[in-house]
């Protein structure tokens, strides 16, 4: 067992320590949680984590390991996150049990984010680079748009939708009959789910979307999708069909993406499309970046820092943004500036070389 | 690796101007173009080019610097697609196919600038190569079912002895963008090889090594041949490299083949000679 454990790769074994942290971080809380030590405040915030960790972890599939800038990461989460809400809402009576519909509502988020994903990427991924990013900005406006002027609702004969595009349609135009349930009300969102998203959901939805990246990036397929990323001319020269392994990649993100959406929706009593606006695919693509490109236990660092920080900024009320923005330059010159890099270690002088190197 | 077993074919219609080496001569050829040409715009960049290569030749293209040699390497493997002409593939039309359609037909290559995927390890990069070769899904992969390791282990195994070619076994675990640029050279030669061709294409695969280095690839080029027996095209301005090991030589002036034929007769012919070094003047 010793002598396996040596002979592993240093990038399998940086991934089984990414799987162990995820794992000694779960159980800590869990602990700390049922001791009573998490205030309010951090016990709400433990779900959108996990949420923005797949939202990460699924986006650095996109821009860190596929090598394309999207910024309608957004996008895929509004997807799940409606979709994952109209499942748990319309299944209420006839599935009972919360876990059960939790996960049809995950899956169907997936689903539906893939196919949007699916049908999204054919078009956009024969663009790069800057094209790229601002196809993907507008399809996450899109579907903002799309769901803002949506109408939802549920009746015994099943759902009933409408889309209100002149302005003109309410609730009423969807004919609902007996012991109906509004789901989505246009730009009003969605309101009063049951709250069936739990933390143990979360960590498993951290931990499948961990597998899921991990062992796509070191397979044939990852090492496909790496090679297009590096150099395309030479992955089409050595028989690798660009469009498929880039589809792959940008299919298996938006899935992934819409399963943390669903988990996202379903924490709270209310969601809008507002929620899952281009802010929000910034707010994800900064925790990719500050984590590393292609580096995706950084990005499961960067998200919970970066999102724990600005809570516990609250007491500095007007400066918090303000020292947010300082963290970031810090962390940013910290992982990329040689000279700040070359300081920090004469600081620390045992900073041991390669650490930051893999991934 | 498995090697490829020689199949009596149909004789090879041996135009008058072809060059084939004699052992080849009853086999069907791997390539052959027959008029191929390119415009770029209202320039022809490659004009009627004709070229029959046989099953193990090792051929050679030569010409001063803008002939269009590279781009009759883009026009084989697709990256442009001709105005002109037809390519054959061990017998089959490439019109309408992708590179990586041609790839899989047998046609392999490397690149005058380098082209390799420099944040992936050197054994990823061969690994990358022998693509089309294991033969798992995306989901076994994610999954890892058993036949993801199976295959992992046989495309290891691969890369390995494809790396022995050219002693490159330690460096697998090295990046390669990190490589010297000797070593970049022959990894791109490995990755090409991985994809289990019939037909290596080599853009100046001599560029930028010293003259023992190139001795050394030299050696490295035949032996290639003779393991795996494939047929060799290659680019190059090493005329020492050249007149060693072609066979046949081919030497291209501004798009147009101005000479074909063996290295006594190219060195010989006073075309080639203007064509490199000017005419001579009279009196």
């Amino acid at each position: 067992m010793k002598n396996y454990f040596k002979n592993m790769k240093t990038i399998t074994k940086v991934d089984y320590a990414t799987y162990l942290g995820v794992i000694a971080a779960f159980v800590i809380v869990t602990l700390l949680q049922s001791a009573g030590m998490l205030t309010r405040s951090m016990t709400g915030m433990l779900v959108p984590i996990c949420c923005y960790i797949c939202m990460a972890v699924s986006l650095n599939l996109t821009v860190g390991i596929l090598g394309e800038l999207s910024l309608g990461h957004a996008g895929f989460m509004s997807v799940g996150a409606f979709s994952g809400v109209i499942v748990s809402m319309s299944l209420q009576s006839s599935v009972p049990n919360e876990l059960v519909r939790l996960v049809l509502a995950l899956v169907m988020g997936a689903i539906l984010a893939a196919v949007v994903g699916f049908v999204v990427g054919i078009p956009v991924l024969r663009l790069r680079g800057d094209y790229l990013a601002i196809v993907t900005l507008a399809f996450g406006e899109i579907i903002k748009g799309i769901i803002n002027c949506l109408l939802v609702g549920w009746d015994e004969n099943g759902l009933h939708i409408a889309l209100n595009i002149d302005g003109t349609k309410t609730m009423d135009s969807l004919h609902l009959g007996e012991n109906s349930i509004q789901i989505i009300k246009g730009a009003q969102g969605a309101a009063g789910n049951h709250r069936i998203a739990t933390f143990t959901a979360g960590f498993v939805l951290v931990m499948i979307t961990l597998i899921i990246v991990l062992n796509l990036v070191r397979s044939r397929t990852g090492r496909a999708v790496m090679a297009i990323r590096d150099n395309r001319i030479a992955a089409e020269s050595v028989g690798i069909n660009v469009t498929k392994y880039k589809l792959i990649a940008f299919v298996t993100s938006a899935a992934l993406a819409g399963a943390s959406g669903a988990l996202f929706g379903l924490n709270y009593s209310s969601v809008s499309a507002d929620q899952f606006d281009f802010n929000t695919s910034i707010l994800v693509l900064v925790y990719v970046v500050l984590g590393g490109l292609g580096n995706i236990w950084g990005s499961i660092i960067a998200t919970v820092v970066l999102y724990v920080l600005p809570e516990a900024l609250r007491e500095f009320s007007d400066y918090r943004m303000l020292a947010y923005a300082v963290v970031l330059i810090l962390v940013m010159l910290a992982t990329n500036n040689e000279c700040f890099k070359a300081a920090l270690s004469r600081v620390i002088p045992k900073r041991r070389k390669g650490a930051a190197a893999n991934g | 690796m498995a090697k490829k077993v020689f199949e009596k074919g149909k004789m090879v219609p041996v135009p008058s101007h072809s060059i084939i080496p004699e052992r080849d001569l009853y086999k069907s050829p791997i390539l052959e173009c027959s008029h191929l040409g390119i415009d770029f715009g209202g320039l022809a960049a490659v004009k009627d080019f004709n070229i029959t290569v046989g099953r193990t030749e090792i051929a050679g293209l030569i010409g001063p610097n803008g002939a269009g040699k590279t781009t009759v390497f883009n026009l084989l493997t697709k990256v442009y697609h001709p105005t002109r002409g037809t390519i054959l593939v061990d017998g089959m039309d490439t019109a309408g196919k992708t590179p990586a359609q041609v790839n899989r037909m047998g046609i392999a290559r490397t690149f005058q600038n380098i082209r390799l995927f420099n944040n992936l390890s050197v054994e990823d990069n061969v690994k990358i190569g022998l693509h089309n070769q294991t033969r798992y899904n995306a989901l076994s992969g994610i999954l890892r079912l058993p036949n993801y390791w199976k295959q992992e282990k046989m495309a290891h195994e691969s890369a390995m002895e494809l790396l022995s070619i050219f002693d490159m076994q330690d460096l697998a675990g090295h990046k390669a963008g990190s490589l010297p640029y000797g070593a970049q050279r022959r990894l791109e030669i490995v990755r090409a090889l991985a994809t289990n061709p019939s037909l290596l294409l080599l853009d100046e695969p001599a560029a930028g090594m010293n003259p023992s280095e190139t001795v050394e690839l030299m050696e490295n080029i035949v032996k290639i041949r003779d393991t795996f027996h494939i047929a060799i095209m290659l680019i190059e301005h090493d005329m020492n490299l050249v007149m060693g090991i072609c066979e046949g030589i081919c030497v291209l002036n501004f798009g147009q083949i101005i000479a074909k034929g063996t290295a006594e007769e190219i060195q010989n012919n006073p075309v080639v000679i203007e064509a490199y070094l000017g005419k001579q003047k009279e009196g």
